[in-house]
């Protein structure tokens, strides 16, 4: 019964949505961390994604779409975290603890603004997957009143 | 008389599971809605029909005893296909989250309206057995 499927399906997207959640956290929390080189600054990271494809159908004896249901995808995983490598925010501060003998301290390459955008749409995609999960359940509810 | 369940539940139970299987497909859309790359799939109903009904003779012609049956005879192996994008993104990603949702809550409804077809066979046969 493939809409069993749809739980993993949705699960693996809440997670990813989770992490992604978490990297914005993360960024945000650490926008302002200064250091005195750029080997120590705190760089933005960005969860990538990418889609699960399961090769054989669990089940065995296939769907409608049996020999192509690999193609479609199980879900999306989250393939690594990686650090933005845009150029480091470099202030005049020689009166900051952390500046360095020229009087520079090194901010966080992390776009506030646009980790704001992120954090909304990852609690969107959240939100969908857990709606998709609730339909999902509904139908497997009346499916098991079958005949009653 | 013996009762065919074939002929007794008609085609309902068949798109009860296609049904199941679109809202798989679907699903995945939706997880996949924010990977790079991702091409948004989805199943079609009116092919599915055609194959489930026999009208739709896309097999080939078998003019003799040893020709290979075609895959497709055996179960209804409906092609995923591809959705045509509203408009392009940069990161090559062709799902538009709101068509999906949409086509997830209309699949939902169309489940039920096959469940309520499939219940309402099935409580036919069973007034007819018990001779209501």
């Amino acid at each position: 019964m493939s809409l069993t499927h749809i739980f993993d399906v949705a699960g693996t997207g809440m997670s990813a949505q989770t992490i992604r959640l978490n990297t914005v956290a993360s960024n945000i929390a650490n926008a302002e961390s200064v250091s005195s080189s750029t080997g120590e600054t705190y760089r933005a990271r960005h969860p990538v994604f990418s889609v699960i494809k399961q090769q054989v159908d669990q089940d065995g004896f296939g769907g409608f779409a049996s020999g192509f249901d690999s193609a479609a995808g199980y879900g999306v995983r989250v393939d690594g975290i990686i650090e933005s490598q845009s150029e480091l925010r470099q202030k005049y501060q020689p009166d900051h603890p952390q500046a360095d003998e020229n009087g520079f301290v090194y901010y966080p390459n992390v776009d506030v603004v646009a980790e704001m955008a992120d954090m909304i749409s990852a609690s969107r995609a959240y939100q969908t997957n857990v709606e998709i999960m609730n339909t999902a359940k509904q139908m497997l509810q009346r499916v098991l009143t079958l005949g009653q | 008389m013996a009762i065919s369940f074939e002929a007794a539940l008609g085609i309902h139970d068949k798109a009860l599971a296609f049904r199941s299987q679109r809202a798989e497909v679907l699903a995945n859309n939706i997880a996949n809605a924010d990977t790079p790359g991702y091409q948004a799939r989805d199943l079609d109903f009116r092919q599915v029909l055609a194959q489930a009904t026999g009208n739709g003779d896309i097999n080939l012609k078998r003019t003799n005893g040893r020709h290979l049956a075609n895959a497709n005879t055996a179960g209804m192996g409906a092609e995923l296909q591809y959705r045509v994008p509203m408009q392009p993104s940069i990161d090559g990603n062709t799902v538009d989250l709101q068509i999906e949702q949409a086509e997830y809550t209309e699949n939902a409804i169309d489940f039920q309206a096959s469940f309520t077809f499939l219940n309402s066979k099935l409580s036919g046969l069973m007034r007819a057995i018990k001779g209501e």
